[in-house]
């Protein structure tokens, strides 16, 4: 049998469209535990390829024949070997090109919707990290919402759907991965938006995005108005996209609400946050579309894909959104919170523009999830 | 400290590091020490966690300039 190797593009196929999949992660458990690739149909097993140096056949039983098996580890090295043994032993198997570095820089863009005359809205999926982007289009031009690092994935998109970028905006200065948004902006000339209250500290040029600022894309006028919406970071802004569309940034996800700690001041912003959950998007129309800027769980995802759901939807289901006691809310935001994201500190400073690491020490620093929310 | 056998894993990368390590270790006899350098900072965990499996102990380690040093006795 020969051994197999799939791109992480063939493994994000299997995670949208619902596929089987029986993954053998040769990671150690501490990785394994903390970050896996999900899938709502993918069955596993971790064992440490350093367990298997041996041979695989204490494990042969533990293998499904009647299943494609993907074997996974951190880069792709030890995947391979393993991949080789289970192939020696008679086994069909693959191993997934550039392991879970590769994994968690992915990005599959999906249509989320039409927008006002002929304009289209994108969603950019990060699986591996849970981020989430997006691209407005209308009429030749283009805005971007929290880019994430990999600069070239917009730029294409961009030349490909044959648009000129001009706006680009972060909701808020993030602190679970690296912003594209400032260099997406110089390469093509687009105005790069970061609110101003999360940018003390930045060492760039930037044109504040403030309650208010509103941008057209293209000559039909589809809007992209900004709502400051603070909690999560002071600044955090959310967007309304064409009168549809509520993208929420950290504040808002579907099957939970974001964490007012990431910068240091739990306590001062969680009456920030309740506001802008309790108060402010009460205030929206409910058949706005909340698009977050991630997902925590598989389960997250709807059936295209796409990470989305009416906002009249989320009040009735987010339990976050559901907490009608004041301290019992303020406890849920602010004690006992899962643990920060991976360099979190460093990244917020790679943002601020203070720090350049290497591309490699960039990839180090954002392994792992993203750990942006409350549930 | 006192080493019977020393690895240079320098340079590479995971698994190689492991499946050299654990070659040098089948050479040596119970309570003599390996001493193995990396640099593949997956190592940084995966040689200690090797090391339980095999019942081995880790005696020292220690990193200077990106050189990762471990002393192994073995089992």
């Amino acid at each position: 049998m020969s051994v197999q190797q799939w791109s992480a593009a063939d493994v994000a196929k299997k995670v949208i469209n619902n596929e089987e999949l029986f993954i053998l992660d040769v990671r150690n458990a501490d990785a394994f535990e903390d970050w896996k690739i999900d899938g709502h149909k993918f069955e596993y097993l971790n064992i440490p390829y350093y367990e298997l140096l041996d041979g695989v056949e204490g494990i042969l039983a533990k293998i499904p024949t009647d299943k494609e098996v993907l074997v996974v580890c951190a880069k792709e090295g030890s995947s391979m070997m393993v991949a080789d043994m289970l192939a020696e032993a008679g086994l069909k198997a693959a191993y997934l090109a550039g392991g879970m570095k590769t994994w968690s820089e992915y990005l599959e863009p999906i249509k989320v919707g039409d927008l006002t005359g002929g304009g289209e809205l994108y969603q950019f999926v990060r699986l591996g990290k849970g981020c989430l982007s997006y691209m407005v289009i209308s009429e030749g031009e283009a805005a971007i919402i929290d880019a994430v690092r990999f600069t070239e994935v917009f730029l294409n998109f961009a030349s490909e759907k044959n648009v000129k970028i001009k706006h680009v905006f972060d909701t808020h200065l993030h602190a679970d991965h690296i912003s594209g948004g400032r260099h997406i902006a110089a390469a093509t000339g687009a105005t790069y938006y970061l609110p101003p209250k999360d940018a003390e500290e930045v060492v760039y040029d930037y044109e504040p995005l403030v309650n208010g600022t509103t941008v057209q894309i293209g000559a039909s006028n589809i809007d992209v108005g900004a709502i400051y919406s603070p909690g999560h970071t002071i600044g955090s802004t959310s967007f309304v996209v064409d009168s549809k569309y509520l993208l929420t940034g950290d504040i808002l996800f579907i099957d939970s609400i974001g964490r007012p700690d990431l910068a240091g001041l739990a306590e001062d912003w969680v009456e920030d946050l309740r506001e802008t959950l309790y108060k402010r998007y009460r205030e929206l129309s409910d058949d706005l579309v909340v698009l977050p800027a991630h997902f925590m769980i598989i389960d997250e995802l709807n059936e295209d894909g796409t990470v989305g759901k009416r906002l009249g939807e989320l009040f009735a289901e987010n339990h976050g959104l559901n907490i009608e006691d004041e301290v019992t809310f303020r406890s849920i935001v602010t004690d006992n919170l899962p643990p920060q994201p991976n360099a979190y500190q460093e990244i917020r400073q790679v943002n601020m523009g203070k720090i350049t690491p290497a591309q490699d020490e960039q990839t180090e620093m954002e392994i792992g999830p993203n750990r942006c929310a409350v549930r | 400290m006192n080493s019977n056998l020393q690895l240079d894993a320098k340079g590479l990368s995971c698994p190689m590091p492991i499946v050299k390590t654990k070659k040098a270790m089948d050479t040596l006899v119970s309570g003599e020490i390996l001493e193995v350098q990396v640099t593949d900072k997956g190592a940084l965990a995966d040689i200690p966690a090797w090391t339980k499996v095999g019942g081995h102990a880790i005696l020292g380690q220690s990193e200077n300039a990106g050189v990762i040093t471990f002393f192994i006795q073995k089992a």
